[in-house]
C-alpha cells in the first residue's frame, strides 16, 4: 500500500520547488531591476517576464491548494499563525502583478510602475523568507511577533539574494550586450552574497535545531548528506567561472543557479522530514481523509504533466532574447 | 472594541466582492475575443481582427486585476477561517485543486501567447490560445461555483469527528443548487461584458469616432443583450425556485416575508425591521409572490418566523440587494428591447436614446452581479455551510489588531488600485482602436502594431499558411473606406 502522506509530501515539495525556481527568477528580476543601468533596461526586464509571470505565480496557488488538500490541519495552522507575513506577501504580489499590466500602457507613470514592480518583488521575497525562517525554526505562538527574529531575518535576506541571483541569470539569458554584461556582474555579486548567507543559515540551523544537527552530524546521515555541501561548492565555482566570461554561455548560468537552489532545498527538507509544520505536526498527523487524497491525486497525476507540457511550449514560443518590439 | 471575527468577515466580504468584479467581466470578454478572432479567421474581414486587438487590452488589465485579487482569496480561507479550512477542507479543497489544474494554469499558460504571441505563432495557433483562455475562464467558474454551491446545498458527505468527509464526488460537485448558480453566473458575466462592450461602442458612435469599428461591436452586443437578458431572467427565476426549495429562510428574506401564510403579496418596497420582525412602509402587490413562487394565488410560503431569530439573515441587505439586482435586470431587458426596435427601424447606430442608455448601463451588469452575490451570501447567514456550520464558529482565533491592520491595508491598496484600473480603462477607450486604414481619421498609433502575423517579415509561416487571405482582407477593408 502506497503511503499517500509521502506521495503528497513529494508533490507539495515539487510544487514549492517549481514555485521557488520559476517565480524565484521572476521576483528576482524585480529585486535586481533597480540596479540596472537605464530605464530601457528595466522596461526590457519587465517585458521578458510579461508572458509568463502569471504561470510562474500559479505554482504558489498550486502549492497552497495541495497543502490544503493533503494536510488541512497544517494549512489552517500555518496560515493563521503566520497571518501578517502571509498577508504582506499577498499584498506585495499585487504590487508586482499589476506592474506588468500597467507598465506598457502608461506614458507618464513608468517610474511609478518600476517602483511598484521592484517594491512588490522585494517585499514578497522578504515575506516568503520570513515565513520560511519561522517555519524552519519550529512555528510560532499565535499573535506574537515571533516571525520577526534574527534567524528569520537572515533567511529573508538569503532568499532575497537567492532570487536576485536567479533573476540576474534570467536577464543574462534574455538581454544582450551592455545589459547582459551588467547582469553578469550583478549575478556574481549576488552569488557571493548567497554563499555567505547560506553558510550563516546552515550554521544557525545546526546550532539551534538539535533535530537538524543530529541528522547532519551523525552516522548515517552525515554520509548521505555530505554530498550536498560538496555539490553546492562545485556548482558555485562553475557558476562563478561561467559568469565571468562575457561571451560564455547565457542559459547555463540560470541552470546552475537553479541547481544551487535545488541543493539548498534538498538540504532543508532533509532536516525537516517528517514534519510538515516543524516541531508541531508530522505529515501523518495532519493527513486528510483517503477519499479526498485519492480524488485530488487522480486529477494531479492526469493533469500536471499536461500543465508542464504547455508551460514548456509557452517558454519555447518566447525563447531567445527579448526584444522591445514584440508587443500587443 | 472591534471583534476579530467580525473584522475577518468584513475583510473576506470586501476582498471577494472586489475580486468578483473582474472575473465577471473577463469570462464574457474572453468569449467575445474568441468570437471576433474566429470571425476574422472565417471571413478574413480585418474589422474583426481590429475588434480582437482592441478588446484584448482592456481584457488584459481586467484579467490581471482578477489574478492578483484572486491569489489573496485562495489563502484567505486558511488565514482568516482556519477552523473552516480544517473541518470543511476535505470536501472543498479538491475542487479548488481541480480549479488550479484545469483553469488557472490553462489561462495563465495561454494568456501570454494570446497577448504577446501575435507575431510568434500562426493565426490558427493564436486563435486556439484565445479559445483555450475562454474555456479556462468557464472552467474556473465551474469549480468555484461548485464549491460555493456546496456551502448552500451541501450533499455527498458524512461527518466524522466533527470533520466533513467526502462520500460521493458527483453529489458534492453536482449538488442541488449548482446547475442554477453556474448558469446564472455565466449569463451574468456574459451580460456584464455585453453591457461594457455595447457602452464603449455607443460612446464612439455618439462622438462620431471609429464608426465602422463601433458598428460591429454595438451590433454584436445588442444581439447578445436581446437574447441574454430574457434568458437570464428565466434562469434567475429557476434559481429562485431552487432557493425556495432548499433555503426557504433566504427566500423569505429576499421577499421580506416575516410570517408564514398563504396568498403572499409581492413587496415592491418595504423597510425591513429586523428587531420587531416586521416591515414598514410596504408597497405590496397582493398574492403575486405566491403566484410566482408556488404558481397558485393562495399558495403558502414559509416566513422568517419558521426559524428562531438567531438563525435569520440580516433581512434588509438581502431584501434590497434582491430588488437592486432585479431592477437592473429589467433595465437590461429594456435596453435589449430598445436595441431590437432600433435595429428593426434601421437606426441602431444613430438612435440617440439607445446610445445614451447603453453608455449609462456600462456598470449595470457588474453592480447587479455584486447585488446578487450579496443576496446569496448574506442570505445564507448565520450559516457558512447551510444548517451545519455557523460562520462565527469557524473564524481564525486571531488578535483583532492584526486583522484590523490587514483590513486597512486591503482597503487602501484596493482603493488605489481600483482608481488606477478605471484610469487605464478610460485611457484605453479614449485612445480607441488602432488604425485599420479603413478611412478613419482619428487613428494615432502606427499600423505596424496591427500587422497580422503572416505579414510580419520575421515570421515564416508554418504548415504552409499563405498570407493571401489576410492581404485580401486588408485590401478589402481599404476599399470600404
Amino acid at each position: 500500500m502506497m503511503d499517500l502522506a509521502l506521495v503528497y509530501l513529494a508533490l507539495i515539495a515539487c510544487g514549492v520547488l517549481m514555485y521557488v525556481l520559476l517565480d524565484g527568477f521572476s521576483l528576482g528580476v524585480g529585486v535586481v531591476a533597480p540596479w540596472l543601468e537605464r530605464d530601457e533596461d528595466r522596461a526590457l526586464a519587465v517585458k521578458s517576464l510579461s508572458h509568463l509571470w502569471d504561470s510562474n505565480q500559479t505554482w504558489l496557488v498550486f502549492g497552497g491548494v495541495a497543502l490544503f488538500v493533503a494536510f488541512p490541519k497544517a494549512y489552517s495552522l500555518v496560515l493563521s499563525e503566520l497571518y501578517l507575513p502571509i498577508i504582506l506577501m499577498l499584498i506585495a504580489l499585487i504590487f508586482r502583478g499589476v506592474a506588468f499590466e500597467f507598465y506598457f500602457k502608461s506614458d507618464t507613470s513608468r517610474g511609478w510602475w518600476n517602483f511598484s514592480f521592484s517594491f512588490g518583488s522585494i517585499l514578497a521575497t522578504l515575506s516568503q523568507g520570513l515565513i520560511l525562517g519561522t517555519l524552519v525554526q519550529g512555528g510560532v505562538e499565535q499573535g506574537r511577533l515571533e516571525w520577526l527574529t534574527p534567524f528569520s531575518l537572515l533567511t529573508a535576506l538569503s532568499l532575497l539574494f537567492g532570487y536576485g541571483l536567479l533573476g540576474s541569470c534570467w536577464l543574462v539569458r534574455k538581454s544582450e550586450g551592455r545589459m547582459a554584461a551588467r547582469s553578469r556582474v550583478l549575478a556574481r555579486i549576488l552569488l557571493l552574497c548567497v554563499l555567505v548567507s547560506l553558510a550563516l543559515v546552515s550554521l544557525g540551523m545546526l546550532l539551534t535545531q538539535p533535530q537538524v544537527a543530529a541528522r547532519w552530524l551523525h552516522m548515517p546521515g552525515i554520509l548521505l548528506l555530505a554530498p550536498v555541501p560538496v555539490l553546492c561548492a562545485w556548482v558555485s565555482w562553475s557558476l562563478w567561472k561561467m559568469l565571468g566570461d562575457k561571451n560564455g554561455h547565457d542559459l547555463q548560468p540560470l541552470g546552475l543557479a537553479m541547481l544551487l537552489f535545488l541543493l539548498s532545498f534538498v538540504g532543508l527538507v532533509a532536516g525537516m522530514f517528517p514534519y510538515i509544520v516543524p516541531g508541531q505536526l508530522t505529515i501523518w498527523q495532519a493527513l486528510a481523509p483517503e477519499s479526498t487524497l485519492i480524488f485530488a491525486l487522480v486529477g494531479i497525476v492526469l493533469l500536471l504533466p499536461v500543465v508542464i507540457g504547455y508551460n514548456i511550449y509557452n517558454y519555447r514560443v518566447f525563447a531567445g532574447k527579448t526584444r522591445m518590439e514584440d508587443g500587443y | 472594541m472591534l471583534d476579530a471575527a467580525l473584522l475577518s468577515r468584513i475583510q473576506f466580504a470586501f476582498t471577494i466582492s472586489y475580486h468578483i468584479i473582474f472575473p465577471t467581466l473577463t469570462i464574457g470578454m474572453a468569449v467575445y475575443l474568441a468570437t471576433m478572432e474566429g470571425l476574422w479567421l472565417k471571413t478574413g474581414r480585418e474589422i474583426y481582427l481590429r475588434q480582437a486587438r482592441f478588446w484584448q487590452k482592456p481584457f488584459a488589465i481586467t484579467f490581471g486585476m482578477g489574478v492578483v485579487s484572486g491569489v489573496v482569496l485562495s489563502y484567505e480561507f486558511g488565514t482568516n477561517f482556519s477552523r473552516f479550512s480544517e473541518i470543511v477542507g476535505p470536501v472543498l479543497s479538491p475542487l479548488l485543486s481541480y480549479e488550479v489544474l484545469t483553469a488557472f494554469f490553462l489561462e495563465a499558460g495561454f494568456l501570454g501567447i494570446m497577448l504577446f504571441g501575435w507575431k510568434k505563432v500562426s493565426p490558427k495557433v493564436h486563435f486556439a490560445a484565445t479559445l483555450i483562455v475562454a474555456v479556462g475562464t468557464l472552467l474556473s467558474a465551474f469549480w468555484i461555483l461548485a464549491a460555493n454551491s456546496w456551502l448552500h446545498t451541501p450533499a455527498g458527505y458524512t461527518i466524522v469527528d466533527g470533520q466533513f468527509h467526502p462520500e460521493s464526488w458527483l453529489e458534492i460537485i453536482f449538488n442541488p443548487s449548482f446547475p442554477y448558480r453556474y448558469f446564472h453566473m455565466v449569463f451574468a458575466s456574459l451580460l456584464s461584458s455585453s453591457l461594457l462592450i455595447a457602452g464603449v461602442h455607443a460612446y464612439y458612435l455618439m462622438r462620431g469616432k471609429h464608426r465602422e469599428f463601433a458598428k460591429v461591436g454595438l451590433s454584436f452586443a445588442m444581439w447578445a443583450l436581446m437574447v441574454l437578458a430574457p434568458v437570464q431572467i428565466l434562469v434567475g427565476d429557476m434559481h429562485g425556485l431552487n432557493v425556495l426549495e432548499h433555503q426557504p429562510v433566504k427566500l423569505a428574506a429576499m421577499e421580506g416575508i416575516w410570517e408564514t401564510h398563504s396568498g403572499v403579496g409581492l413587496r415592491l418596497f418595504a423597510v425591513p425591521d429586523q428587531e420587531n420582525a416586521t416591515n414598514h412602509y410596504e408597497v405590496v402587490l397582493p398574492n403575486v409572490a405566491s403566484l410566482v413562487l408556488t404558481h397558485e394565488a393562495d399558495g403558502e410560503i414559509q416566513g422568517l418566523d419558521a426559524v428562531p431569530a438567531d438563525e435569520r439573515p440580516p433581512v434588509a441587505v438581502v431584501f434590497y440587494g434582491f430588488r437592486l439586482m432585479v431592477g437592473l435586470g429589467l433595465l437590461m431587458l429594456a435596453l435589449g428591447a430598445l436595441g431590437a426596435y432600433a435595429r428593426w427601424k434601421g437606426r441602431l447606430y444613430d438612435h440617440p436614446l439607445l446610445l445614451r442608455f447603453s453608455v449609462a448601463m456600462i456598470p449595470a451588469g457588474v453592480i447587479a452581479t455584486l447585488a446578487g452575490w450579496y443576496v446569496v451570501e448574506v442570505g445564507r447567514q448565520p450559516w457558512l455551510v447551510q444548517g451545519l456550520v455557523r460562520t462565527m464558529d469557524v473564524v481564525s482565533p486571531l488578535p483583532a489588531e492584526q486583522v484590523a491592520t490587514s483590513l486597512a491595508l486591503f482597503v487602501v491598496v484596493y482603493t488605489l488600485l481600483f482608481g488606477t484600473y478605471i484610469y487605464f480603462m478610460r485611457k484605453l477607450v479614449r485612445k480607441g482602436p488602432d488604425s485599420g486604414g479603413a478611412g478613419e481619421k482619428n487613428s494615432v498609433t502606427s499600423s505596424e502594431d496591427l500587422l497580422p502575423v503572416t505579414l510580419n517579415p520575421d515570421y515564416h509561416g508554418r504548415e504552409g499558411e499563405s498570407a493571401e487571405g489576410i492581404s485580401t482582407a486588408l485590401n478589402k477593408s481599404g476599399q470600404e473606406g
